[in-house]
């Protein structure tokens, strides 16, 4: 079964973010990553570009389709993860480690709030 | 509504497989091994397919092979006993309406199998063309169909079935006893690789497919599911109806000339395909790959311009994806026959990125 590590915070998009200093990591969950079956290329903005929360800032595409990446938060790009230029396979195989895909400093700090918890983002998923 | 499902469903749960509604069917569209495990076990070792949901029927009776000459494009009735042959089944204008193979089992008998998503139509379109000339057997609902596919295919089948299946050449079949399961074992595919496809009754299906994935595991093999396969067909070039063949367009146009056999022949569609074939077809279907560094692929329905910027379409894209072992991303489309030669230059807009692609001849994949 799926599994949601607790020290994350998640979106409706079946993202999750989790805090780095002043910065967040964001990337997907084993959900969509089972939804997506195996991930052939990962794009990714660039460093120092704004994103918005709910506006796509990338792309995904797996062998049998291509689904956008949503800002899950407004915020700077402050680190992008170059290993999925080559090994876009880590998305598959660790998720929440080194499949990680960018990481933002948020500009609206409200916008925090609005993500879920672990059980919620469970309880999302289990209504599916 | 609930979802079909084959005689081999517990089989794919037990397996961990992902299942998805593929026209009405519960399918495995890939197991824990993922798409790409499963695509490079075909290409290297040996995979299996549960593919029970596709159609099948009989067609017999004593004027059974005038009725087949008037269905088929290709030379179905003429040939040998034993024979496995593709074909295009089309309207009177030409379009397709499905591409199947016929088994000739005897001057009075073909046994047919037809596209999963056509099968009803393909089965009344048997019936309202081949008039009284036949009966049609419609046994879709009581025979399971396995795909055994990869280099290692052969010398395994031929193992479970003790040697009965030696000497088989390329789309020929047999009668024959797999595992102690009666089968009609076909040497054809639809990956590209040899294999065979191994027809029987659905209460004998579970046990077939377990005795070949004992067989398959120490060789490497896989159980492959429907992302595989069609992975698997797009880079050995092989059509798929319902993306790159329709009722809109004729084999002439897909690139399946070598099915449609005129000398002498009349059957539904060969006046249009006669005078197509005469006068070139205007539009035809390519395949392509993205250009290095673009890392995009185009999917179906994504349109083909002639040049980058805010130009007219002037095809589509019908079929698209990695090039699992061929590398790079690959696809097919429709384009004008102005722009089909190899080498040509096409951009594809991928959801609003123009994105060049170049014109390939022949299949992505080849095996060696």
């Amino acid at each position: 079964m799926s599994n949601f590590p607790g020290n994350l915070k998640y979106t409706n998009d079946h993202e999750w973010l989790e805090a780095k200093g002043s910065a967040w990591r964001v990337g997907i969950t084993q959900f969509a990553v089972d939804a997506l079956g195996d991930i052939t290329i990962v794009s990714l903005p660039n460093v120092g570009d704004l994103v918005t929360k709910g506006q796509r800032f990338g792309t995904i595409e797996s062998v049998k389709s291509v689904s956008d990446l949503y800002a899950p938060v407004s915020g700077k790009v402050t680190a992008i993860n170059g290993d999925l230029d080559g090994k876009p396979e880590l998305v598959n195989s660790e998720p929440y480690a080194g499949g990680w895909m960018i990481e933002l400093e948020p500009t609206e700090a409200s916008e925090l709030d609005e993500l879920m918890s672990p059980d919620d983002y469970g309880k999302h998923v289990a209504a599916q | 509504m609930d979802r079909r499902k084959t005689p081999l469903w517990d089989a794919h749960k037990q397996l961990g497989a992902r299942l998805i509604d593929f026209g009405g069917w519960d399918m495995p569209v890939s197991y824990p091994a993922g798409t790409i495990k499963e695509h490079k076990a075909v290409r290297e070792a040996v995979g299996l397919f549960d593919v029970s949901h596709m159609g099948e029927c009989y067609l017999r009776g004593p004027r059974v092979r005038e009725a087949v000459e008037k269905l088929t494009t290709n030379a179905v009735a003429a040939a040998p006993i034993g024979k496995a042959v593709y074909t295009l089944l089309c309207t009177p204008s030409g379009g397709v309406v499905d591409d199947c193979i016929f088994y000739k089992r005897s001057d009075e008998e073909f046994f047919v199998i037809v596209n999963a998503s056509n099968t009803a139509k393909d089965l009344a379109w048997f019936r309202e063309h081949t008039h009284s000339l036949c009966d049609v057997v419609d046994v879709s609902d009581d025979t399971a169909l396995i795909a055994v596919q990869g280099p290692k295919a052969l010398a395994m089948v031929d193992a479970l079935a003790n040697g009965a299946l030696a000497g088989m050449t390329s789309f020929t079949f047999r009668d024959a006893v797999v595992a102690g399961v009666s089968c009609v074992a076909a040497r054809t595919g639809y990956t590209g690789e040899d294999g065979f496809e191994l027809a029987c009754a659905n209460q004998d299906a579970p046990a077939l497919w377990a005795a070949l994935l004992e067989a398959a595991t120490p060789l490497g093999g896989l159980a492959v599911g429907l992302g595989a396969r069609d992975s698997l067909r797009l880079e050995a070039k092989l059509p798929l109806y319902g993306n790159d063949l329709d009722d809109d367009h004729t084999p002439l146009e897909a690139g399946l000339g070598w099915a449609v056999k005129l000398d002498n022949r009349e059957f539904l569609g060969s006046d249009v395909l006669r005078r197509q074939k005469a006068e070139g077809v205007k539009r035809q279907l390519v395949g392509f790959r993205i250009d290095d560094g673009a890392r995009a692929i185009a999917r179906q329905g994504y349109g083909v311009k002639a040049a980058p910027g805010p130009g007219k379409e002037i095809g589509v894209v019908t079929s698209g994806g990695p090039g699992i072992v061929v590398g790079g991303a690959i696809g097919l489309a429709y384009v004008p026959s102005t722009h089909a030669s190899a080498g040509s230059t096409l951009t594809i807009d991928c959801r609003g990125k123009d994105v060049t692609a170049t014109v390939v001849s022949g299949k992505f994949y080849k095996r060696s």
